[in-house]
């Protein structure tokens, strides 16, 4: 008996943690606020997360079949993405759009680089900004909240960030109760800054993240808007910072490993965000600002390999 | 320099913890493989038909870094096989069929003990290596060319290998032995301060041997905290004095040498009796048990037999270790034998010996912040199966302790650990 044996290389117990149970981990984070999605725009929004959900799962899994890999659907990354980008659009964008949109983040962002692990940048943000040039109109139109809410006084033109940083009357801009609860006008996960905070304490008690990479943005942001005479709280709690900093700029793929890189990570995404809020042309500068740092993160990698210990440079 | 190395938090799974050691009955024959250690094969002195007793010396080698095997029983040798270790080295093995009747060797003498010298020949006399796992050549350790600067002794006791409790009865069932090593160690080696390295896990051994050693002079016990790997050398010399081994050096240049506790407490029994390393307290342990225990075991005894001394097998066995779980080795068969620095056979059932599949890299960064040395798992995974030789060489790929706290935290269950031991092997041959 017993003489066939497994024979494997050590260790041999490993950490329940596995790449499904750390995507199921974000799933969950985002919950709270897809929730409050649903209650602040309709069942509309309920659609567009399902869609984009599915179609992600859908493109991924028929990208590997064709291309004769191993099915990566179980490991949910594609359930995450396909939330992201349904976050990233506006309610009442055209269902197509954002399959559309879903076909951009798996397909030419995430699985013609390699799949899970090779795509240079976070497939979602390359979503939104594909979308956002493609379909400019459709997406800078931005649904009015239910009116069971009582939010009759929110703009449906512009959202609150267009008119405090490019210009308006201010007397538009609701006040932060709304942006906490997300009664305002904005892309469908983006709104409401409580549901948003709760997930992010949720991936940084479970360890899926690490505070640094929000901490130093939202930081970073803030003194940003004090530099460029800009409110700091409505700077936070408005746009795509809080869904960026906590959900989109913490993609493992796309952002540098050690903390020194992720300390530098962060400066860099706040800067360039709150740059293109206070000078830019765009009222919202979140996906822009990830992007650039995406595309920069294997050099801060680089820059910051450290001398393991007791190693002698040679 | 951090004041605490990083590690991993492991499920301890010490069931043994409160259960001494039994001694085994002499099975009915041993194998006794002439590699046990460190270092290169004993030459085989004894023949098919020899009778030998219990402490007879029957392999040894002319090399520096090796060392003596004696029998474990007496009896007649009946085959000399070739053997392959569970690492793949070929040797030659004895098999002793058992007489049952344990005659001592007449030729034992107990050795007398007054100069440095005398210590490190009697350390190999003995047949003593690093008892902790290692095997790593007790006189050779114990005879570092800077002796001079050599101001420091660690005692290994912190055990950080999850089930096996082993190390931990011997500081609680035989304290007298472990301090009486201590002391002629600390004497002749010449060192004014000992540190007795313990996890925290171990409560009792701490509480008895702080209490032991308040009347010994410039011996004290540390308590380390439950992070695998406290026990790894390197690691536990920076835990105790702050020092840290560089590259390609030994502990002695940075003035330390560390004993586990057994070999230490071994060391003193063989200085009292004679008697050299021919059976190991081991721990059984593992769902496929029937009834784990520590176990005093004679060497060359096969893990069959082990395991029928421990109530037999619960439920097939799927894979058998000799080691911890962290870095201990699956063997491909029960019939292998216990040599001298195991220190555990663990056997689990198929539901624990599930091996996961490997998926990409997410790039989470968790085997970074696991690596007790700070090295890169990740980029050294890629670098050995791009066979990056450069990479491998800048990455510090020969650093690695091959400690495994990069695979246990690996979400996408990669085998980090095994890319890096083929990483090493690459750079060996590339140099030859």
């Amino acid at each position: 008996m017993s003489n066939h044996l497994i024979v494997a290389p050590s260790p041999h117990v490993r950490d329940r943690v596995s790449t499904s149970s750390i995507m199921l981990d974000v799933i969950i984070a985002m919950l709270p606020a897809a929730l409050v999605s649903v209650v602040v725009f309709g069942v509309r929004a309920l659609v567009l997360i399902c869609v984009c959900v599915a179609s992600s799962v859908f493109f991924e899994y028929i990208f590997r079949l064709i291309t004769k890999r191993t099915n990566t659907v179980g490991d949910l990354s594609a359930v995450v993405t396909g939330m992201l980008v349904a976050f990233n659009v506006p309610a009442s964008l055209p269902i197509w759009m954002a399959v559309f949109g879903c076909l951009v983040a798996i397909v030419a962002v995430k699985q013609l680089f390699g799949g899970i692990g090779d795509n240079f940048a976070n497939p979602a943000i390359v979503a939104r900004i594909v979308l956002l040039i493609s379909f400019s109109t459709h997406m800078t139109t931005w649904p009015l909240p239910n009116a069971y809410l009582n939010a009759a006084e929110v703009v449906s033109s512009a959202t609150p960030l267009a008119i405090l940083t490019k210009g308006g009357n201010v007397a538009d801009v609701p006040p932060v109760i709304n942006f906490l609860l997300g009664v305002r006008g904005g892309c469908l996960g983006e709104t409401c800054a409580l549901a948003l905070i709760v997930g992010g304490i949720y991936l940084i008690v479970r360890k899926v993240i690490t505070p640094t990479i929000p901490l130093t943005i939202l930081g970073t942001a803030v003194v940003m808007s004090l530099l460029t005479g800009l409110d700091p709280v409505y700077q936070l709690l408005s746009g795509g910072m809080l869904l960026g900093a906590f959900f989109m700029a913490t993609d493992y793929v796309t952002s540098p490993t050690r903390e020194m890189g992720k300390l530098i990570y962060g400066i860099g995404i706040g800067v360039i965000t709150m740059l293109i809020r206070a000078y830019g042309n765009y009222p919202e500068g979140m996906s822009f600002a990830i992007l650039l740092m995406n595309i920069v993160t294997p050099h801060i990698d680089k820059a910051f390999n450290k001398m393991p210990f007791g190693g002698v440079s040679q | 320099m951090p004041k605490s190395l990083q590690g991993v938090k492991v499920k301890h799974s010490k069931n043994t913890a409160n259960l001494k050691a039994v001694r085994m009955p002499v099975p009915e024959k041993v194998t006794i493989p002439m590699i046990q250690h460190m270092g290169a094969p004993c030459d085989l002195l004894v023949k098919v038909g020899d009778s030998v007793t219990v402490g007879q010396l029957i392999g040894d080698s002319g090399a520096f870094l090796s060392s003596p095997i004696y029998s474990s029983v007496s009896g007649t040798v009946t085959a000399i096989e070739e053997f392959i270790t569970a690492m793949g080295a070929k040797c030659k093995a004895a098999v002793i069929t058992t007489d049952g009747q344990q005659t001592v060797c007449p030729d034992l003498e107990v050795p007398q003990i007054n100069s440095h010298a005398d210590l490190v020949a009697a350390a190999r006399k003995c047949g003593l290596v690093g008892l902790g796992g290692a095997g790593f050549p007790t006189h050779i350790k114990l005879n570092p060319k800077n002796l001079s600067e050599v101001d420091t002794l660690v005692i290994n006791g912190a055990e950080c290998e999850p089930y096996i409790t082993c190390d931990m009865r011997l500081m609680l069932d035989h304290t007298d032995s472990l301090l009486e090593g201590i002391s002629v160690v600390k004497k002749y080696l010449g060192v004014k301060k000992v540190v007795i390295g313990i996890e925290d896990n171990k409560p009792e051994a701490i509480a008895k041997l702080t209490a032991a050693v308040a009347s010994m002079e410039g011996v004290s016990v540390q308590t380390l905290r439950s992070k695998y790997p406290q026990g790894a050398e390197k690691v536990l010399i920076y835990e105790t004095t702050g020092r840290v081994v560089m590259e390609g050096k030994l502990p002695a240049d940075a003035g330390v040498v560390v004993l586990n506790v057994t070999t230490c407490a071994k060391l003193a029994d063989f200085l009292k009796t004679g008697m050299p390393l021919v059976e190991k307290t081991i721990t059984v342990d593992g769902s496929a048990v029937a009834e784990p225990k520590n176990v005093i075991v004679p060497i060359g005894t096969s893990i069959k037999d082990i395991i029928a001394f421990c109530g037999g097998y619960k439920a097939e066995a799927k894979k058998i270790l000799m080691g911890g779980p962290m870095m201990g080795i699956a063997v491909p068969s029960d019939e292998f034998p216990l040599v001298k620095n195991n220190n555990a056979i663990l056997a689990f059932d198929e539901k624990e010996s599930r091996q996961e599949f490997e998926t990409a890299c997410i790039r989470c960064g968790r085997c970074l912040r696991a690596c007790p040395f700070g090295l890169a798992p990740a980029k050294l995974d890629k670098a050995y199966r791009t066979r990056n030789l450069q990479a491998l060489r800048d990455l510090k790929v020969n650093l690695c302790m091959e400690c495994g706290c990069c695979s246990y935290v690996c979400p996408a269950k990669r085998y980090l650990v095994m890319s890096n031991k083929l990483g090493k092997k690459l750079l060996r041959e590339a140099k030859n």
